[in-house]
């Protein structure tokens, strides 16, 4: 972990037909941290990484990544500057082989007219698996269609596309969702990994408990504002608790 | 892995539909063996090509996630504008690209109205169909118009010894739909953005822009075929084309086409569409009164889905229990080292 802010918000508001979702909110993340950020349902939380990930635009205030003020026009445009967002729907296509996963909108291609060419299959197949066996993810072919692995391996597979793609910042929303607690703990090894590699994670959860053992930094969120920003090392699993429970 | 492989060959829903083909061709053979005579196959693949170019444009709409109910109407329209054309005094090709381009406008106009207000596909060309037959109809201007010999019809439908142009224009197209669903990157992009419109957009593919493009091939496609059965019968019929919409889909849906978008190939739809030819064929040869022919094609879609579901079905499950018994094994394998270790 750095001390350099990666991210900085200042003052983001939007509203969504009368409802302000989002509260002047001020967040500094710093670079190659995981920031566990949590909340209870309708916290806001969602609304926050729809911003960050460029899905939605802000009604008012300002983002600066690596220093600079952006204004994301498309998710795209935020995954080019390396702003990856894992959503709580899993971001695959459950009938596509892994590697034509690992490769949406980002294939390989060769006799290009434009944007379109034929697809690189055999380096696009070598790519995917070498990028899963770097996040410690062994899976026989790179051919399986996603629909046969489990929980824990779909998500494995998401993380590896985004370190295959050297992203800066991954936002992973609710990874641990509807997983068995071993997958869980295969998830959080991910993210812990991450760290090492020099991305910065944010971990959106409304469970504590899975994110608390791997976050340096914790930020609470209720009725569209910030409550809470601390450290680890300034706080503990009672008091975040508290915070979450009573607001 | 061998076995792997085989086993997830034999899972691909057309590879059955192929299985079926093969069963089918046979038993019309045991029935009349003149049904695979040179005969009957110069009969039917005279006819085949173009419902197969219709049921491609329809298959990679499907993948992508829509349908397209006005390709029958279509198949109609585009001939009908080319020959009233011509009629006009308009030189040949001109009429030709002319009346093409009204296949793709139609297919843009369905894509317009579906993606613009979010309604079904379903919908949008429920209406078109109804439209574009009616524009037909006025086109005559009473009665069907006779065919104008100076369009080049010789060079879509040529007969040669056993095949005709047309079959080479069909696998002329197939290749290239082919070429463009399997190996592009676009067609990464067809299959993503039908199995989960939501990933897909995530990932930032433009969506609507992908279903768009399918839209307009599958109208274009569809006029196209039009123009190849106008040619070869040499006669505009407003009713060309009748119901061709509905075989259209189950041609695709035989093939292993997924009615919920994301699965299917361009060989499956081809060799739905062949099956259905065929049958009609073996029906008639097999001295079945023709009246049959719709219970034959009926009876086929379901079995054919039934099976196709059925295969895949055991095909995750053989998957399912290799996997299962690979992670036994290998845990056998981590419990003898730790044994071995604390030996």
């Amino acid at each position: 972990m750095s001390n350099e802010n990666i991210i900085e918000c200042k003052d983001l508001n939007k509203y969504y037909s009368g409802v302000h979702a989002l509260k002047n909110l001020s967040l500094k993340i710093k670079k190659d941290s995981v920031v566990g950020l949590i909340g209870d349902n309708g916290a806001g939380k969602s609304t926050l990484i729809k911003i960050l990930s460029g899905a939605h635009s802000p009604d008012s205030g300002h983002i600066y990544f690596e220093g600079n003020e952006v204004k994301f026009k498309s998710t795209k445009e935020a995954m080019n500057l390396g702003i990856e967002t894992i959503y709580q729907y899993s971001a695959l296509i459950p009938q596509m082989s892994i590697a034509r996963n690992i490769f949406i909108g980002r294939e390989q291609t060769t006799f290009s007219l434009g944007s379109i060419g034929l697809m690189k299959t055999k380096s696009m197949d070598k790519a995917a698996m070498d990028a899963l066996n770097d996040v410690e993810l062994h899976l026989r072919s790179p051919d399986t269609p996603v629909n046969q692995l489990s929980g824990g391996e779909r998500q494995g597979v998401v993380i590896a596309r985004a370190m295959y793609f050297k992203s800066k910042v991954l936002i992973l929303d609710e990874p641990t969702n509807h997983l068995s607690v071993k997958e869980t703990n295969k998830v959080l090894r991910f993210v812990e990994g991450l760290k090492n590699q020099g991305v910065t994670s944010i971990f959106i959860t409304h469970n504590l408990s899975h994110v608390y053992p791997i976050a340096d930094h914790l930020c609470v969120m209720a009725r569209g504002e910030k409550i809470a920003d601390l450290a680890k090392q300034d706080t503990n699993i009672d008091e975040l608790t508290d915070l979450l429970v009573n607001g | 892995m061998n076995t792997n492989n085989l086993k997830s060959i034999l899972m691909r829903p057309e590879i059955s539909t192929f299985i079926m083909f093969v069963v089918i061709m046979t038993g019309f053979f045991i029935a009349n063996e003149n049904f695979l005579s040179a005969r009957n196959i110069r009969i039917v693949m005279g006819i085949t090509p173009e419902y197969i170019i219709v049921a491609i444009g329809i298959a990679i709409l499907m993948i992508s996630g829509e349908f397209d109910l006005s390709v029958g109407s279509v198949f109609a329209l585009v001939p009908m504008t080319m020959v009233q054309l011509v009629h006009q005094g308009m030189p040949p090709w001109v009429a030709i690209a002319l009346g093409l381009s009204i296949g793709i406008a139609v297919g843009f106009v369905n894509g317009f109205i579906t993606l613009r207000f979010g309604i079904p596909s379903f919908i949008a060309t429920l209406g078109m169909l109804y439209i574009a037959r009616s524009l037909t109809t006025v086109a005559t201007g009473g009665f069907p118009p006779p065919f104008p010999h100076e369009l080049p019809n010789e060079l879509f439908v040529f007969q040669f010894e056993v095949f005709r142009a047309s079959l080479f224009w069909m696998l002329g197209v197939a290749f290239i739909a082919g070429i463009m669903l399997h190996r592009s990157n676009l067609g990464n992009w067809i299959y993503s953005t039908g199995g989960d419109t939501a990933a897909a957009s995530s990932m930032g593919i433009k969506t609507n822009n992908v279903k768009m493009f399918c839209f307009i091939l599958c109208g274009f496609l569809a006029g196209f075929a039009g123009m190849i059965q106008t040619f070869r019968i040499e006669a505009p019929l407003p009713s060309q084309g009748y119901l061709l919409e509905l075989e259209s889909i189950a041609a695709a849906v035989i093939g292993g086409v997924s009615l919920f978008g994301g699965v299917g190939t361009i060989f499956g739809a081809a060799i739905g569409a062949i099956l259905i030819r065929f049958l009609e064929s073996g029906i008639i040869m097999a001295r079945i009164d023709a009246e049959w022919f719709r219970a034959g094609l009926g009876s086929l879609i379901i079995i054919s889905v039934v099976f196709n579901t059925w295969v895949v079905r055991r095909g995750e499950n053989m998957v399912h229990k290799n996997q299962a018994e690979e992670n036994e094994n290998s845990s056998q394998k981590n419990n003898s080292v730790t044994e071995s270790k604390d030996e």
